[in-house]
């Protein structure tokens, strides 16, 4: 099951976040919520299908010199279609990401996933490999963003999580810049110790 | 206010309150990724310090007499993201026949630049704030200057990290993370300045 392989080494075994260390900048910016890790994590994934599945067809026109900046069009193209639909029916999410949705273009999982799978497999395995590591990304996105919404505010999704008196005086950091960092690094951590102990 | 201190607050802003790295998270594969040795982390800041601020001057020309006099607004990522591309790639050329001990110091790190998500971030941000043309080229060299500056310190901290003892599944990219969020919560207190 050659095809299975592609589409799930993105979640646990090649996972972009933890395991490679790529896309660091949304990682920590949006993920002070799970609803914002939610809606960057798909915005990403769209990105990355679509653009694999471009790559992958007009691989063998571009010329090997010129093939980055072809890339980053094909992306760039892409990041613009999902910046206007979300805008037209997820304004509120839009807002709360700002900056981040046109910085999807400079995410490198994308760029990479681009240069190192699409332009050398066929449309198929290149569209499962995008789904895959796109939901790998969203994945990593859930779990820091679970964290430090449930830290940070006492709730999860919304919903009080935490007892009142919790809410009422959260452990604010851990929503705040220095919290993501000091949380990525644990968790960075926690992950190479349970992979040496295999 | 006078035009001093206005430069003076702009500057103080760019460099210690919103630090890019710290408080904006932009920028942050070269931050963990370059800050292994001071001297390699000083050429990546002052190659980041020169293309922020070129690409500042570029895109906001750019966005003021290409975008908006023809209504193509929407176009703004593809046209800053091929104009930074386009800049690198120039400056990298230029710098190779002006200043080749410059390119030999600066010229593995340029490259790397034009997926810095500072760079593209900064020429965005300058749109969305209004800032005038003087105030977008400040504000490029402000940013890339606060980048270097953190990225320089981290550098430091690190090479003395190589000799303390750090549990072993801490070691490299965990523990940097850990320091990165000590600096951010203590440059968080710069967030109490008042002009």
């Amino acid at each position: 099951m050659n095809l299975w392989k592609e589409f799930t080494k993105g979640f646990i075994k090649e996972n972009p976040v933890f395991i490679m260390a790529l896309g660091l900048c949304p990682t920590l910016a949006v993920t002070s919520s799970v609803e914002n890790a939610i809606g960057m994590g798909l915005a990403a994934t769209f990105v990355l299908t679509c653009s694999n599945i471009i790559i992958s067809l007009v691989k063998d026109l571009i010329p090997s010199k010129i093939r980055i900046p072809c890339f980053i069009v094909v992306i760039a193209s892409f990041v613009t279609i999902v910046d206007l639909v979300m805008n037209a029916y997820t304004p509120e999410i839009h807002k709360s990401l700002g900056l981040f949705i046109p910085l999807i273009v400079v995410n490198c999982i994308i760029l990479g996933r681009a240069e190192a799978f699409a332009s050398k497999n066929k449309v198929l395995p290149s569209i499962l490999d995008g789904l895959g590591m796109g939901l790998g990304f969203t994945l990593a996105l859930v779990v820091i963003g679970s964290i430090r919404e449930v830290l940070g505010a006492g709730q999860w999704l919304g919903m009080n999580v935490m007892p009142m008196a919790y809410i009422k005086s959260p452990m604010l950091v851990a929503i705040l810049a220095p919290g993501a960092f000091i949380i990525m690094g644990l968790l960075m951590g926690l992950i190479k110790l349970v992979n040496k102990g295999k | 206010m006078s035009f001093i201190t206005q430069i003076f607050t702009l500057a103080v802003f760019a460099i210690f309150v919103n630090n890019f790295v710290l408080s904006k998270f932009l920028g942050l594969c070269p931050y963990i990724g370059v800050s292994k040795k001071i001297d390699s982390a000083v050429g990546m800041g002052m190659a980041v310090i020169f293309v922020m601020t070129m690409a500042s001057t570029f895109t906001w020309l750019i966005q003021e007499y290409l975008l908006v006099p023809n209504h193509l607004e929407y176009l703004q990522t593809i046209a800053f993201i091929l104009t930074i591309a386009s800049l690198v790639q120039l400056v990298e050329m230029v710098i190779q026949k002006t200043a080749p001990s410059l390119y030999k110091a600066l010229g593995v790190f340029l490259p790397l630049i034009t997926t810095n998500c500072a760079v593209l971030g900064v020429s965005i941000l300058n749109i969305q704030e209004n800032y005038n043309f003087l105030g977008a080229i400040l504000n490029g060299l402000f940013s890339g200057l606060g980048f270097t500056l953190v990225l320089v310190l981290m550098a430091g901290l690190r090479e003395r990290l190589e000799k303390s003892e750090v549990p072993e599944a801490m070691k490299g990219m965990p523990i940097a993370f850990v320091i990165a969020g000590c600096m951010a919560l203590a440059f968080l207190g710069f967030s109490g300045l008042n002009f």
